[in-house]
């Protein structure tokens, strides 16, 4: 920073810090809220912030009702799955793109990074009709692919810009003390990409952990996610906020908890290269 | 016959030529130096020996056997890299460790080699520490000791002091020639450096835009450099260059004379100049004395010579040692004189 601030300056940046936090953050908080009121406080205007009996009702509820530990282990196989076998296909591919590049090594990039602005209805009937053919519909293996070709991309360029950082010199050197290839990949790309490697496979999990559009398409009641376990909750018969608040908070919570424990190393991860 | 070969090779970057075509042949046990400046295609040509380049023309042979298409682990080279290209995560241990690792020597044979290595190179107290908790020269050395336990056909070192200061510079400088010495090993070196290519090598390959100009041992490089960029790169201060009446009288295009090989006088000689530059630096003193009509000359002179800014001199060059050249830069050996 080119100068200092001074205490006024500094105090102004800090509640500006706090306000812009808190209006990012509110959305989640009133969800958290909502699920400890009734069906009737939930709807109840003006609304009340904190002064409403507080119950853990909807949590019994929907409890009761649905198998939440079924859909969190869909979840968890799911994103932990299309994360790993993702990180193995695109381990190799970013290797090859940063270290042995070709003139048209950036137009794949780019190329790879282009899929990711197309809007995912625009393939949904191709897809669905896919995996109609090939009976993936409704099945933890169907997710799992489209969920790790659809990130995929973003794991390539993230471990493309760790590897960019890695002295050509180290590699070479392996080579000259005779690793091949595979040795090259394990003994020395890895252990000194691990923290970068790290961040992208967290990054993966949450955002296929948060993935909504093709877990509810492509899943019926087997194998659907939490996603379709918050689904499930703004059902036919109405909307009970308490209860699809209780739902959606026991959804994230364990991702959240999973970021807030990896923040140190998500940041890092996210910022890596963009500061020296 | 053992020692490493180039025949015609050359290197192409897509339309561009970095490397014309080289014939070279270094011995088994020879200290080879190839010194340039930079851009010359001295490391290009190390890289196309170690197989980190593909070589685009010719052949390469190792040993006798052609390596010209070999992958760089099966040529039986090491090499050690300028900036030392440590394995960061690894100990020293491991670091020396690794190529017999990817060799897959057994674990007795790797720990005799290692502490062999760690031996030779003072390193024993440092084995189980990480790359990052040594200092410059103990990094270049545990490279240098990741190349000795392949017990490779030839070392490669790629400019491998240029990131240590001068004085450690100068102490490495040293070692590496007593490692020759040991070993007995072949070595080619790369260097911008002309001082570390004069005190170390066996011979001199000197380069200028990826085509040899000259090769031989630093005295006939010294002595009877054969072109005029040669003369110019090696020696320091740089050799004065006479063109013009001066040069004809010489019968040649350009002459050169060494900084070392000027009398002076304060009261006669063949050329009169003011002193711009006296640099004193103890047991010698370069004077820069600005001729009238042929511009400033370099002179070595003792370190005891009193002159100042603005003194006058008078220089007179030791004709036997006058190298003359052509219009071209090439050399004209010797006539009658």
């Amino acid at each position: 920073m080119a100068r200092a601030l001074d205490g006024r300056q500094k105090l102004a940046f800090t509640l500006i810090g706090w306000v812009l936090a808190l209006l990012i953050f509110f959305p989640i908080l009133w969800t958290v809220l909502t699920s400890f009121k009734t069906e009737g406080e939930a709807i109840a205007i003006p609304p009340k912030f904190l002064a409403f009996d507080w119950t853990l009702e909807n949590y019994v509820e929907v409890w009761e009702r649905t198998d939440y530990l079924r859909h969190f282990r869909n979840s968890a196989i799911i994103s932990l799955g299309s994360s790993l076998i993702g990180l193995c296909v695109a381990v190799p591919a970013a290797w090859a793109m940063a270290f042995s590049p070709t003139r048209h090594t950036r137009s794949v990039l780019m190329w790879m990074l282009s899929t990711k602005m197309l809007p995912a209805v625009g393939v949904l009937v191709p897809i669905y009709l896919l995996f109609k053919r090939f009976e993936l519909l409704d099945t933890r293996t169907g997710l799992i692919i489209v969920l790790m070709l659809s990130n995929l991309p973003i794991m390539v360029w993230m471990l493309f810009t760790y590897f960019k950082e890695i002295p050509r010199d180290i590699l070479e050197a392996a080579r000259m003390d005779g690793a091949s290839p595979a040795h090259e990949l394990l003994h020395i790309l890895a252990p000194m990409a691990l923290p970068g490697i790290a961040s992208t496979l967290l990054l993966n999990v949450i955002l296929a952990w948060n993935e909504s559009f093709w877990t509810l398409n492509l899943t019926a009641a087997g194998t659907g996610p939490l996603t379709a376990f918050i689904a499930s909750f703004s059902a036919p018969e109405g909307l009970f906020y308490a209860k699809l608040s209780a739902a959606s908070t026991l959804a994230i919570a364990p991702i959240v908890i999973l970021g807030w424990l990896s923040q140190k190393q998500l940041v890092r991860g996210l910022t890596f290269g963009a500061v020296k | 016959m053992t020692g490493i070969a180039l025949q015609n090779v050359s290197k192409r970057f897509g339309d561009h030529e970095v490397i014309p075509g080289i014939d070279l042949e270094i011995g088994s046990g020879e200290l080879v130096v190839f010194v340039g400046p930079s851009g010359c295609g001295k490391s290009t040509l190390l890289r196309l020996i170690a197989g980190l380049e593909d070589i685009s023309g010719g052949q390469l042979l190792i040993d006798g056997r052609d390596a010209t298409r070999l992958p760089p682990a099966r040529r039986g080279l090491s090499m050690v890299f300028q900036s030392y290209a440590l394995y960061p995560h690894m100990t020293v241990r491991e670091n020396i460790a690794f190529p017999l690792k990817m060799a897959r020597r057994d674990p007795a044979t790797i720990e005799r080699k290692v502490t062999e290595a760690a031996r030779i190179l003072n390193l024993e107290q440092y084995l189980d520490r990480k790359p990052r908790e040594l200092s410059g020269g103990q990094r270049q050395r545990v490279a240098i000791g990741r190349a000795i336990v392949r017990e490779p056909v030839a070392f490669l070192f790629d400019e491998p002091l240029s990131n240590l200061d001068a004085a450690l510079r100068a102490s490495m400088r040293v070692e590496i020639a007593e490692l020759h010495r040991q070993l007995r090993a072949t070595m080619i070196y790369v260097t911008h450096d002309q001082i570390e290519a004069m005190t170390l090598a066996d011979r001199i390959v000197v380069l200028n835009a990826g085509r040899v100009e000259q090769v031989g041992s630093p005295l006939e490089l010294y002595r009877e450099p054969a072109t005029l960029f040669v003369a110019g790169f090696i020696g320091s201060p740089r050799m004065n260059f006479l063109n013009g009446a001066e040069a004809n009288r010489y019968d040649a295009a350009t002459i050169g004379v060494r900084p070392e090989h000027f009398s002076l006088s304060k009261s006669e000689g063949r050329w009169q100049g003011k002193v711009t530059l006296a640099e004193h630096l103890g047991s010698d003193t370069f004077v820069h004395v600005d001729v009238h009509g042929i511009g400033t000359l370099t002179v070595r002179a003792p370190g005891d010579l009193d002159v100042r800014h603005g003194d006058s001199l008078w220089l007179t060059p030791d004709d036997a040692c006058v190298h003359r050249f052509d219009a071209h830069g090439k050399a004209l050996r010797p006539t009658s004189q």
